[in-house]
């Protein structure tokens, strides 16, 4: 079987992120980025089944500028086989339905039999890549996984949507994204290290997969108008407690608020 | 006026689900708000429902699949929707569920998306959203050009209720092409639906590992049943299994914004802050008199939960209001 993962290169947020407030870009300092922990986690789905199913194939996937291949080795390093990077100027900006085009084109021209993701990266946190990659490739979603599983015909597991538990399953090819809850990632080995400079990494630009600025980004572009710095929050009135002597007050606190 | 398309997630129970009246509230800011919905078949109660939230129009794709065929009726019947009404928006409330079909339909109708808006407005004939991005430290204000805005909006961020309306109603017989289609093979009711869902409650008390022990984690829940809120926790009170991951508020895990927001024993991590300080009140009770979560809590007591809470539950059981 053959597996992409989708990663993505993202600010630490142990960090301060700021946006650049004329574009609305985010600033991406290049020493500051690190692998997405939801594409580790996605990347271990994809490696504890190679762990138990030889002859499986895990590629990692990432659209992103030159310095994104940090992230690509960081996955080779946890055990991926190869990487793929789209680098492309044209995809400086490129919003959610963009990115999605660009990553299926690229996923097609690759060839897998699942696709396998994080469901929502922890600096953009839409959560609308993975379905949109599985409607332009017209394959299903098994969408917000805790609980990933992967047989050689079909992928399934349990889904959270609000009023309870979903079982749901699809038959491969699919797109697959999983949760935070899913699989704890594992730390590269130093041998893991050591090999992950010796694995391809294929460098693809946009017109390799038929696609070009222009092209992508002429339908439903989304267009900032204006970026705003919001008014940090400061801290309210802060009271030292004595053997729970604070509790009264607190349900003053509540109670002069309504929310009692 | 033009036609807004408001996406209805259904309830288990088969009527409109809990996002209904915010998502209709939103369309009315825009527009004529438009009820689409997927259902084996359209109740008369489901349309009295959905007239009393405002709807001008119910739109409804029928289908004996919506139960075994996972998020394809939905963005089949958007998607004829959007062909039929020429709406100059749609709007989906963003949830597990709705975020996928919002992204789905988006591709399928050549439109634009734009993620967890906040308010959306009317601007020299734009739509424009609002979101708050990056733990909402700042607010960004875009359209979509070129295409059909699809807008997810954040639970919560939406109060009030349109005006009722009568609606016209039109409900077809789907096709749905089940191949590109996810089949749900089981539904079980969440063991926790006693309290609400965190991402849309009013209320959150959460818990961090200031607490030391899942005994003493045993306070946030007494605390959250007697504020009538849901339970959440810092990532270091997951991590030390004093909760289930799904409790998890921050960067990783759950953004919340509800109107009060109890912190026990969380430090104020800026991972943690970035899923809660859009809360409208928050209070915090931790030993550390310099914790983080002191610069953004309204109301902050430097001292022991689990001396403070047992006492205010006290208080608030003997209180006469």
């Amino acid at each position: 079987m053959k597996i992409i993962v989708l990663v993505k290169q993202v600010p630490d947020t142990s960090e301060e992120r700021t946006l650049d407030t004329e574009s609305g870009f985010l600033e991406r300092d290049p020493q500051g980025n690190v692998l997405d922990e939801i594409s580790e986690r996605a990347l271990e789905v994809a490696l504890r089944h190679k762990d138990s199913h030889k002859g499986t194939e895990v590629v990692a996937l990432t659209m992103g500028p030159s310095d994104a291949l940090k992230a690509l080795r960081k996955a080779l390093s946890m055990g991926a086989d190869s990487g793929v990077h789209v680098a492309d100027d044209a995809l400086a900006g490129a919003d959610a339905m963009w990115t999605s085009r660009v990553l299926a084109a690229a996923a097609s021209a690759e060839g897998f039999d699942l696709v396998i993701t994080g469901n929502e990266s922890t600096d953009g946190k839409c959560g609308v890549v993975p379905a949109m990659v599985a409607e332009h490739l017209r394959l299903p979603l098994v969408g917000s996984l805790d609980s990933p599983g992967i047989s050689a015909e079909s992928v399934s597991g349990r889904r959270e949507c609000g009023t309870g538990t979903m079982t749901v399953r699809a038959g491969l090819p699919a797109v697959m994204s999983v949760t935070e809850r899913s699989a704890e990632a594992r730390f590269p080995t130093f041998k893991g290290i050591l090999t992950a400079k010796k694995k391809s990494v294929k460098n693809v630009a946009l017109a390799e997969l038929g696609l070009s600025g222009a092209t992508v980004s002429t339908a439903g572009r989304s267009v900032i108008l204006s970026v705003a710095r919001v008014e940090g929050r400061s801290g309210g009135r802060k009271i030292v407690d004595h053997n729970g002597s604070a509790a009264t007050e607190l349900m003053e606190f509540l109670a002069d608020r309504q929310l009692l | 006026m033009s036609n807004i398309v408001a996406f209805i997630e259904l309830s288990q129970d088969g009527g409109p689900g809990p996002g209904a009246r915010e998502v209709l509230k939103a369309a009315s800011q825009l527009g004529d708000p438009i009820a689409v919905l997927a259902t084996s078949s359209l109740s008369g109660s489901t349309v009295g429902q959905l007239a009393a939230l405002g709807a001008k129009g119910v739109f409804a794709g029928e289908t004996e699949l919506t139960s075994s065929c996972l998020q394809e009726p939905e963005v089949e019947t958007l998607a004829k929707a959007v062909q039929a009404l020429d709406p100059a928006a749609v709007l989906v409330v963003n949830t597990t569920s709705g975020r996928e079909i919002a992204a789905r339909l988006a591709v399928r109708a050549s439109g634009g998306l734009t993620a967890d808006a906040v308010a959306v407005r009317k601007q020299d004939g734009m739509v424009v959203a609002t979101r708050l991005v990056l733990g909402g430290t700042y607010s960004v204000d875009s359209t979509v050009e070129d295409g059909l805005p699809v807008i997810t909006l954040r639970p919560g961020a939406f109060e009030g209720q349109a005006r009722p309306a009568e609606p016209v109603v039109t409900s077809l017989g789907l096709k749905v092409d089940t191949r590109a289609a996810a089949a749900v093979e089981a539904f079980t009711p969440g063991a926790d639906s006693h309290r609400p869902d965190l991402r849309t409650a009013e209320r959150v008390v959460a818990g961090g590992r200031g607490l030391l022990s899942k005994e003493n984690f045993v306070l946030v829940e007494q605390l959250a049943d007697a504020l009538g809120a849901a339970v959440g926790a810092s990532r270091a009170a997951v991590d030390s299994g004093f909760i289930a991951s799904g409790a998890q508020v921050g960067q990783t895990g759950v953004s919340v914004s509800p109107e009060l927001y109890v912190a026990l024993g969380i430090s104020g991590a800026v991972q943690h802050r970035a899923g809660m300080q859009s809360s409208k009140t928050i209070v915090a009770i931790n030993k550390d008199a310099d914790a983080p979560i002191f610069d953004i809590a309204d109301f902050g007591i430097v001292g022991d939960a689990t001396t403070v809470v047992p006492q205010l539950l006290h208080a608030m059981a003997v209180r006469t209001p």
